[in-house]
């Protein structure tokens, strides 16, 4: 029995620490909207709950704090009360004191000694009540559930008070997870190898035996990656509450918007991230925002805003905060490091901004004196940026004088299963993220050309910056050496590309993402680590951090930029070519089309002047190309019989709508630089060689445009003449 | 008393707490990995598990091993989790007087006096407690100068 006591108590513990944290978002809620019926019953329904099921247990100091509230709320409720800031700040002050209690009981099965009499004579004030409370008073009969009432806990009723909290989700232990998800890695690994098997082999039975554990495989994976993802909104929950707290012992106004609250983040990634999310925000509140006044005087609106959002990019989880605060006096930084120390006063004069702001994150650069609000900008800045590369992640922040500060987390995937590509270099095998993966491309010795001192290839006539894997990692050998073919990765490493060169490809597999030992960290060209197929360890390359490594994102891009300016436009766009009715040639960038398709003319319908046919569940317009043409449009309009039997039709998406284009016949699709002449006729971007003819480049949406005034003109004319 | 793990690397006669140690494994897979600090001679997977595996010669400063010359592991538990020590051979599991410690011997200089807790004279031959948590942090390239050889 005592065993199944501790278990509703602990249960008890884990819903009322939700249940307050709830309380607290109402009332932070409510101080904006006080009127806010759905809110205030929110809030009576939680203290209600926690004051029934406190009795029940027999936590008499407990209830009767909760009681003194859920009376004041009461009030409030039915509008007898209205909220103040006051009532506010004491409803808030009691679920601090409930966490207090819900601590002491977690720690020794009891509610205390204190009895916060205070804090119940306050919440009786408020209410307007007599003082002194009335802790044995039979208070308000119909407030108290049946449960209160001292009965003895019979299973009966225990059913009952469970019976409010059961629904369709169930708790499940933490670490019951973690172990399903261990296993679940393995089984992938042991899939990887058995698919490798099969594959050497032609017994079809085995084939099939081997698709089926590879499909169940991938939604077992899924199902039990799924059960690990919470929502961002958990890490965040308490931000609210922390500025607010910290704004009012401030004086400032300050305001927190979250946006992203649904990202979704494996829950060891949320505990990681609470604390250091915690404590940037509250070094915005403290430094960032300035005082009232001094936004009024800057022009900015009274209340200051801490944006903080979570988003997916690139196989990662980016989280920004930023406040629209007055941003960092980077020269101050500069002297505040000479002051200590850190730097003579020439390298603090030669830094960069970059290196200016690396240095708020130095350990101990902040412990002195916090008289400027620079130097408690860095405050623990360094214990935030410890936290998060304990998770394999990183931090950044940048700024902006008078206008704000944004600092930038990166969560790199761990604890995950991602698919990658195997490549080798020097007879090393790495996996590459295939969240990063533009292209492959085959290269032959001496396609690869040196470009002030950078390697370059051209893509499709596009420059493209050559990492070599092997040099960029000392594996040794000569890339220019061997005379084999090669292969070269074209990556995306935020919003930069260029190709990683490495001696050879293995097919794509999945992998199971382990994070490097502490001992490794600084390594920014690997994410982590993960079991090969052949069960030795490979490491798992970081795409964004090798191209860092590799300058290829910053100053390399750069030069190839000033390079191109002697060039032709380098801009190439992909165009669909195609042919109207006699044989012009014309094209459209592809990223217009939708579509291409071929359709029968005979379910084509005409209503009025309009053509339409079924598409799908909808019905597709079509536009005769030579409709959309000015100077063509005076040819004889095209009776539905004269089309040919397959109508070529390029469809187009016009936000919610899709219009078919009736052409004559599709050529190609081609990807040049665009080089055009002026056109002599609206509707025409400009005339181009493509494949060696003049071709027309449409401006598809402005024609449609056109046709659809030219036809208001035309109704409007005609019921004119008829009248 | 104390018992202490003992192995040897490069002619030195090392041990450490006993209760560190997870296990014992003979030559393993090693990859290697690129850039690292040249004391992390890689990483090993062991039954799904990747542990980082620190040489022991390069950490003390001794000669490098030879390409054929295969390494023990000895799994320690420490509290980013287990770490693989590469050393020559698995000696037995000795019981040590915590008392009879002495001050590393001078004959040991360099970084690795840093890396020894104490010396325990043994009939014939000198132990040397090694300072697991100090050999894991002493991870930056430029911490380790050679040990001056005491023959």
């Amino acid at each position: 029995m005592p065993g199944e006591m501790d278990e509703i108590v602990a249960e008890f513990l884990v819903e009322s620490y939700e249940s307050l944290d709830r309380l607290d978002r109402d009332l932070l809620a409510l101080e904006r909207d006080p009127h806010s019926r759905e809110v205030l019953a929110s809030t009576f329904r939680t203290m209600h709950t926690i004051k029934g099921t406190c009795g029940f247990l027999g936590f008499a100091k407990l209830e009767r704090i909760a009681h003194a509230a859920e009376n004041l709320l009461a009030g409030l409720r039915d509008g007898s009360l209205s909220i103040t800031p006051q009532t506010a700040g004491v409803l808030l002050a009691t679920g601090d004191v409930l966490r207090l209690i819900l601590r002491q009981i977690e720690a020794n099965g009891t509610d205390g000694e204190d009895d916060h009499d205070a804090l119940v004579e306050d919440l009786g004030k408020l209410r307007g009540a007599p003082t002194g409370a009335r802790p044995s008073a039979p208070p308000a009969a119909e407030a108290r559930p049946p449960a209160t009432q001292p009965a003895p806990a019979g299973p009966g009723r225990r059913f009952g008070f469970r019976g409010a909290v059961i629904d369709t989700t169930v708790r499940v232990d933490v670490n019951v997870l973690d172990r399903l998800m261990t296993l679940v890695g393995e089984l992938v690994l042991a899939r990887n190898q058995l698919a490798a098997l099969a594959s050497d082999r032609t017994d079809p039975s085995l084939a099939s035996a081997t698709q089926s554990v590879d499909r169940i495989t991938a939604e077992l994976q899924e199902g039990v990656m799924k059960t690990r993802l919470q929502p961002i909104r958990t890490a965040w929950a308490t931000l609210p509450r922390v500025a607010r707290d910290l704004a009012v012992a401030l004086d400032k106004r300050v305001r927190i918007e979250t946006d992203g609250d649904d990202t979704e983040l494996d829950r060891s990634i949320i505990e990681a991230i609470k604390d250091p999310l915690t404590h940037i925000v509250r070094n915005a509140v403290d430094h960032g925002i300035e005082g009232p006044e001094a936004r009024i005087d800057a022009g900015k609106p009274e209340e200051g805003v801490v944006l903080v959002r979570a988003y997916h990019e690139g196989g990662q989880v980016t989280i920004e905060v930023a406040d629209d605060g007055a941003g960092i006096d980077l020269n101050a930084v500069r002297a505040k490091a000479v002051e200590l120390a850190s730097v003579t006063p020439e390298q603090a004069k030669r830094m960069s901004e970059r290196e200016a702001i690396d240095l708020l994150f130095l350990p101990g650069f902040s412990t002195a004196d916090h008289v400027t609000t620079v130097s408690g900008r860095g405050v623990g800045m360094d214990v935030v940026r410890t936290n998060i590369e304990r998770v394999g992640g990183s931090i950044d922040l940048s700024s902006s004088r008078g206008v704000g500060t944004t600092f930038k987390i990166r969560i790199p995937l761990t604890l995950a299963i991602i698919p990658v590509l195997i490549a080798t270099s020097r007879d090393e095998r790495f996996a590459i993220p295939q969240a990063n993966l533009l292209e492959l491309v085959g290269v032959v010795p001496g396609s690869i050309e040196i470009l002030h001192e950078v390697p370059v290839y051209r893509l499709r006539d596009r420059l493209l910056p050559v990492v070599s894997l092997a040099r960029e990692l000392q594996l040794g050998g000569d890339d220019e050496g061997s005379s084999a073919g090669r292969f070269l990765v074209v990556l995306q490493a935020d919003d930069r590309r260029f190709g990683l060169l490495v001696d050879g490809l293995s097919d794509p597999s999945e992998i199971v993402v382990k994070p490097l030992g502490p001992h490794l960290h600084g390594l920014e060209a690997f994410a982590g680590a993960t079991i090969l197929g052949n069960g030795r360890v490979g490491l798992i390359l970081d795409v964004v951090g090798l191209a860092a490594r590799a300058g290829v994102v910053g100053d390399v891009h750069e030069r190839l930029d000033a390079e191109r300016t002697d060039d032709p436009p380098e801009d190439v766009q992909a165009l669909l070519v195609f042919a109207d009715a006699a044989g012009g040639r014309m094209a459209v960038p592809l990223d217009l089309v939708h579509r291409l398709e071929e359709l029968p003319r005979a379910v084509v319908e005409r209503s009025g002047l309009d053509l339409a046919l079924p598409y799908g569940d909808r019905i597709l317009p079509l536009v005769p190309l030579h409709e959309l043409l000015v100077e063509r449009r005076r040819a004889p309009r095209h009776a539905v019989e004269d089309m040919p039997a397959e109508l070529q039709v390029l469809v187009h998406r016009r936000g919610e709508d899709l219009v078919g284009l009736v052409v004559g016949r599709i050529i190609d699709i081609v990807e040049q630089p665009l080089d055009l002449q002026p056109a002599g006729r609206p509707g025409v971007t400009g005339t181009m060689f493509v494949q060696g003819r003049i071709t027309e480049i449409l401006d598809l949406p402005g024609l449609l445009e056109m046709r659809e005034e030219r036809r208001r003109l035309d109704i409007s004319a005609s019921a004119g003449a008829a009248s | 008393m104390k018992q202490l793990a003992t192995f040897s690397v490069d002619g030195r006669f090392l041990g450490v707490d006993v209760a560190r140690v997870r296990e014992v494994l003979r030559p393993q897979e090693l990859t290697r990995v690129p850039l690292a600090p040249p004391q992390i001679a890689g990483l090993i997977n062991l039954r799904g598990e990747i542990v980082t595996a620190f040489d022991l010669r390069v950490t003390l400063g001794r000669a490098l091993r030879g390409r054929d010359e295969r390494p023990m592991n000895v799994v320690v538990t420490t509290e980013h989790g287990p770490v693989s020590m590469l050393v020559d051979d698995v000696s037995d599991v000795l019981h040590v007087d915590e008392n009879a410690i002495e001050r590393p011997p001078s004959t040991l200089r360099g970084s690795a006096r840093g890396l020894i807790l104490g010396a325990y004279k043994l009939e014939g031959r000198l132990l040397l407690e090694l300072d697991l948590d100090a050999v894991i942090a002493n991870t930056s390239p430029w911490g380790i100068d050679a040990e001056v050889d005491d023959r």
